[in-house]
């Protein structure tokens, strides 16, 4: 028999906030594990009225959704959560921003429209910075790979090697020269230093949301597939942008659908 | 000379390397400051694993007594993983701190916190990462010195040839006047060059500098002397006694870090030493006398430290917390505060007999109620007596009725395997202990659900301890008797099903007797050992026994002893110990009488409640017992107030 806390329960939640929060510069080692206590523990630093789970061991209640991987940045993470005590989604967000360490930035908070945030997120903007890489030859691995109707990789997960397809859920990509188009390169790292001293190509990838998910790992390890493509060193992984995807392969920004609300 | 941040070189291997957050640094509560701006530069290493390693108090309280001074800097190392160590090698990129990244060759000092032996080997890696020669002989000006403390450092024999220095004791008050010592030595500009630096530490009386002393061997490979080799040095160490706990609140800002580690709360020792009087427990031994910190001391702490941190856990931390003369009235007041915050209070060390329902239920008001530890020891109440651990069969299973009638389905006992005079027989009552537990349990619960968790261990003898005579349990021995014990509980048809069973086989608590009783010979085994391959000696899956006995057999085979002398030999009252030169503050006669007392199941009471029974420590340090009552009482907080108001929709 399940037994429950004496005590009234929990009070109920009041608000719903989604955030936008980057992960930069050497944070973006932090796992989505490190990220979710960094926030907790923020989340209680600056007081934020959260709303509990019932139980033994109540939990704060926040909802992630489709977290970048260890070791890759990214300047579009969503969380939503749940106070119970209406709060201003700008003062959220300066707070929070403030006490989380430099390098995991809020960008944006606004109330929550109903609805489900993950269902939001359908597709992902990446950008692969490959220092060592002429822009021709990974312009030509990539035409081999867009040639291609799928191409089955493996990845080791915890379930063991899986193998699925990588090509499929790419909608767009394209090669950028970081010496020809200097501005292209959005994230901080760019080529700046590789652009001087060494070839260096930057990979735009928009790729759909799928189950098991196609990382950005895997988009290299089908070029290695289709074009013997192997970047010398490890290579720089910006999300630039995740959300609904439009038309034209567009990925479009999840918070604009709440409305006129809060914004930074 | 200004040092550079090794990151740019690191920062490419760690897209290569598992949970590479733990290099990354930046945790909140660090602190990175200018490296000229400072006279004294301190590495601290707690030698094992940064998951490990980020919250030991000890590291954690130095780290922040050094940073407070504006003439000195303080950063932290860790042992790096395997996979990191390679790719380091291979790059040729040293050990490093992970507060700035500088390289732990350039520091004056690289101070490491020994809580066990088994860091010995990381150590060796460490030293080899950074550059540093492995062999403090062939050390040089621009090398750092190398210090040892914690409570390993209370024998550092094993480790004599690889240390500069090792302080015993409590570490605020030493490492400042340290800092002191090598500030002035540099603004003389270093005169005399590393052998006088030392020379000013050793003369302190409180920094053991092991090159000072020589050491004879008799023929049949005991100790004949130990003795300084030359005039100014002392002939015993004497360890350090912080008094008057509130006046050190440390840590005030404990680190935060991003990666998961082992403990994460707030941790605030409510008392330091322990005058409980267990002949097996180090700890209790050379921490005398007990140190209070006050019941108002302890709210501030905590109050501060859950507000720079963020932690929902707080841990009242000392080696027996329910013993602190006020623990009542703070656990009350602590559970008034903190209600309704998901604030969860533990107290991680609760003897059976100092426990009570009351306690425990202010505890859990916050909303966790974790499981309920308690630690016999030993199955039989002769073992407990030779052991002088006086809690009995009946206040344990008068303890967990209340429990159980409370609520609780789950308590987990500890126990010890190979304790002197200890039988088949003696282990074997644990078994009959635990199913009075599980029917206890059920009869006041009337509920079927009922846990009780056995975990032992084998005993490994401690320096400075009545038991530093005695002989080790062979690990063949422990694993026999540990496997009689499972089975008894997995053939008690009634209750063996509601008993979890864990164990540790006896292999590890070998090495860790040869390290713990070992001398300056055993340093060769060390070296050897790292030198094929250990490391994290700690971790299951990097512990190799064979690699252990291997190397010894080896190191030692010049010599007369192995590690069967040093492990499971029994040791005469006349034996020069290798650790007697270094003064603990106990009375090595009262030490024997204890021993002997043992041996005859005789009791010995607590000193907080019974007049002092002369172990040697406050006469010796100068020092006293230190407890309350205050009298004082923990005032309500605003947990929730203006920062909170701040937020808030207008």
């Amino acid at each position: 028999m399940a037994r429950t806390p004496d005590g009234p329960p929990p009070p109920p939640a009041v608000q719903k906030l989604r955030l936008r929060y980057a992960k930069r510069g050497r944070l973006r080692f932090s796992s989505h594990r490190d990220f979710q206590r960094a926030l907790e523990r923020a989340l209680r630093r600056s007081a934020v009225p959260m709303a509990y789970s019932a139980g033994f061991t109540p939990h704060p209640k926040v909802s992630y959704a489709n977290a970048a991987p260890t070791g890759t940045a990214s300047e579009a993470e969503y969380v939503e959560l749940s106070v119970v005590s209406r709060v201003d989604p700008q003062a959220l967000r300066a707070a929070l921003d403030s006490s989380l360490p430099p390098g995991l930035d809020v960008l944006e908070v606004v109330e929550a429209p109903p609805g489900a945030l993950a269902d939001l997120l359908e597709a992902s903007d990446w950008e692969i910075v490959l220092p060592g890489v002429r822009p021709d030859e990974l312009t030509a691995a990539l035409q081999a790979l867009l040639a291609r109707d799928e191409v089955t990789v493996e990845r080791l997960m915890k379930t063991g090697v899986r193998r699925f397809d990588a090509r499929g859920p790419i909608v767009l990509a394209e090669v950028v020269d970081p010496r020809a188009e200097p501005g292209r390169a959005r994230s901080e790292a760019g080529c700046a230093a590789q652009a001087l001293s060494g070839d260096c190509a930057i990979l735009r990838a928009v790729v759909r949301h799928t189950t098991p998910a196609v990382r950005p790992d895997d988009v290299l390890t089908a070029l290695r597939v289709v074009a013997d493509l192997v970047p010398p060193s490890p290579p720089q992984v910006t999300r630039l942008a995740q959300g609904p995807l439009g038309a034209a392969g567009a990925v479009a920004d999840p918070l604009a659908v709440a409305g006129p609300v809060g914004g930074a | 000379m200004p040092v550079e941040s090794l990151f740019p070189a690191l920062e490419p291997l760690l897209a290569r390397v598992t949970k590479p957050i733990q290099y990354v640094g930046g945790e909140l509560n660090s602190t990175v400051k200018d490296w000229d701006e400072v006279d004294v530069r301190w590495a601290l290493m707690y030698p094992d694993a940064y998951e490990v390693g980020v919250p030991n108090q000890g590291t954690m309280i130095l780290y922040e007594v050094l940073n407070e001074r504006p003439d000195v800097l303080a950063e932290r190392t860790y042992a790096v993983w395997p996979d990191l160590e390679a790719l380091m090698r291979e790059h040729r990129v040293p050990q490093f701190t992970v507060d700035a990244h500088r390289p732990v060759g350039a520091f004056d000092v690289l101070g490491l916190s020994f809580s066990t032996e088994l860091g010995y080997t990381n150590m060796l890696t460490a030293l080899d990462l950074a550059g540093i020669p492995m062999h403090a002989a062939d050390r040089t000006i621009e090398d750092p010195i190398v210090l040892a403390g914690g409570h390993a450092a209370f024998n550092p024999e094993p480790i004599a040839t690889f240390i500069d220095a090792a302080v015993v004791g409590d570490g605020e008050q030493a490492v400042l006047m340290i800092s002191d010592i090598i500030k002035a030595w540099k603004g003389e500009g270093r005169p005399g060059g590393r052998d006088e630096l030392l020379m000013r530490l050793a003369r302190t009386g409180g920094v053991y500098v092991p090159a000072f002393y020589d050491v004879d061997y008799l023929p049949d490979g005991r100790i004949q002397r130990v003795a300084p080799n030359r005039s100014g040095v002392p002939w015993r160490v004497s360890k350090h006694t912080v008094m008057d706990l509130d006046e050190w609140p440390y840590p005030k800002a404990p680190l935060v870090p991003l990666a998961e580690t082992v403990h994460e709360r707030v941790s605030v020792e409510i008392f330091r030493g322990c005058t409980r009087g267990c002949r097996f427990c180090q700890a209790g031994m050379i921490t005398r006398p007990v140190r209070e910190r006050s019941i108002t001391g302890i709210g501030e702490m905590i109050e501060k430290g859950l507000a720079a941190t963020g932690f929902e856990e707080v841990g009242l931390l000392s080696l027996s917390s329910a013993d602190h003369s006020e623990i009542g009235d703070l656990a009350k007041g602590l559970a008034d505060r903190y209600e309704g915050t998901n604030t969860g209070l533990s107290l991680p060390s609760t003897r059976v007999d100092a426990f009570n329902i009351d306690l425990a239920n202010e505890l859990s008001r916050g909303g966790r109620r974790s499981g309920l530890t308690f630690a016999p020891e030993g199955g039989s109440e002769r073992l407990r007596r030779v052991i002088n651990k006086m809690v009995s069969e009946d206040d344990l299973i008068r303890t967990v009725a209340a429990a159980y009638s409370n609520g609780w389905r789950q308590v987990k006992l500890y126990f010890m395997c190979g304790l002197p005079t200890e039988t088949d027989e003696d282990v074997l009552q644990i078994a009959e202990m635990a199913a009075h537990v599980i029917a206890k349990g059920r009869e006041v619960s009337g509920s079927n659900d009922i846990r009780c968790t056995v975990s032992i261990g084998g005993f490994v003898p401690k320096p400075h301890t009545p038991f530093q005579w005695a002989a080790q349990l062979g690990a063949a021995e422990t694993d026999a008797r540990l496997a009689k014990l499972r089975d008894a509980i997995r053939t008690d048809k009634k209750y063996g099903r509601a008993i979890g069973f864990r164990y540790h086989d006896g292999k590890p608590g070998i090495v860790e007797g040869l390290l713990s009783r070992g001398d300056r010979r055993v340093g060769r085994v060390i070296e050897a050992v790292w030198r094929d391959g250990g490391r994290f000696d700690g971790w299951g899956e990097h512990f190799s026994y064979d690699r252990w006995m291997n190397a010894a057999d080896q190191a030692l085979a010049d010599l007369p002893v192995d590690v069967a002398w040093y492990t499971t030999r029994e040791r005469e009252f006349s034996e020069v110990l290798p650790w007697d030169h270094l003064d603990s503050g106990l009375d090595k006669d009262w030490l024997w009488e204890d021993w002997q007392d043992a041996l005859a199941d005789v009791e010995v009471e607590d000193c907080r409640w019974t007049p002092c029974f002369d172990c040697g420590v406050c006469p010796q340090l100068g020092t006293e017992i230190q407890v309350g009552p205050t009298g004082k009482t923990l005032l309500p907080v605003t947990v929730l107030g203006a920062p909170a108001q701040r937020l808030l929709a207008t």
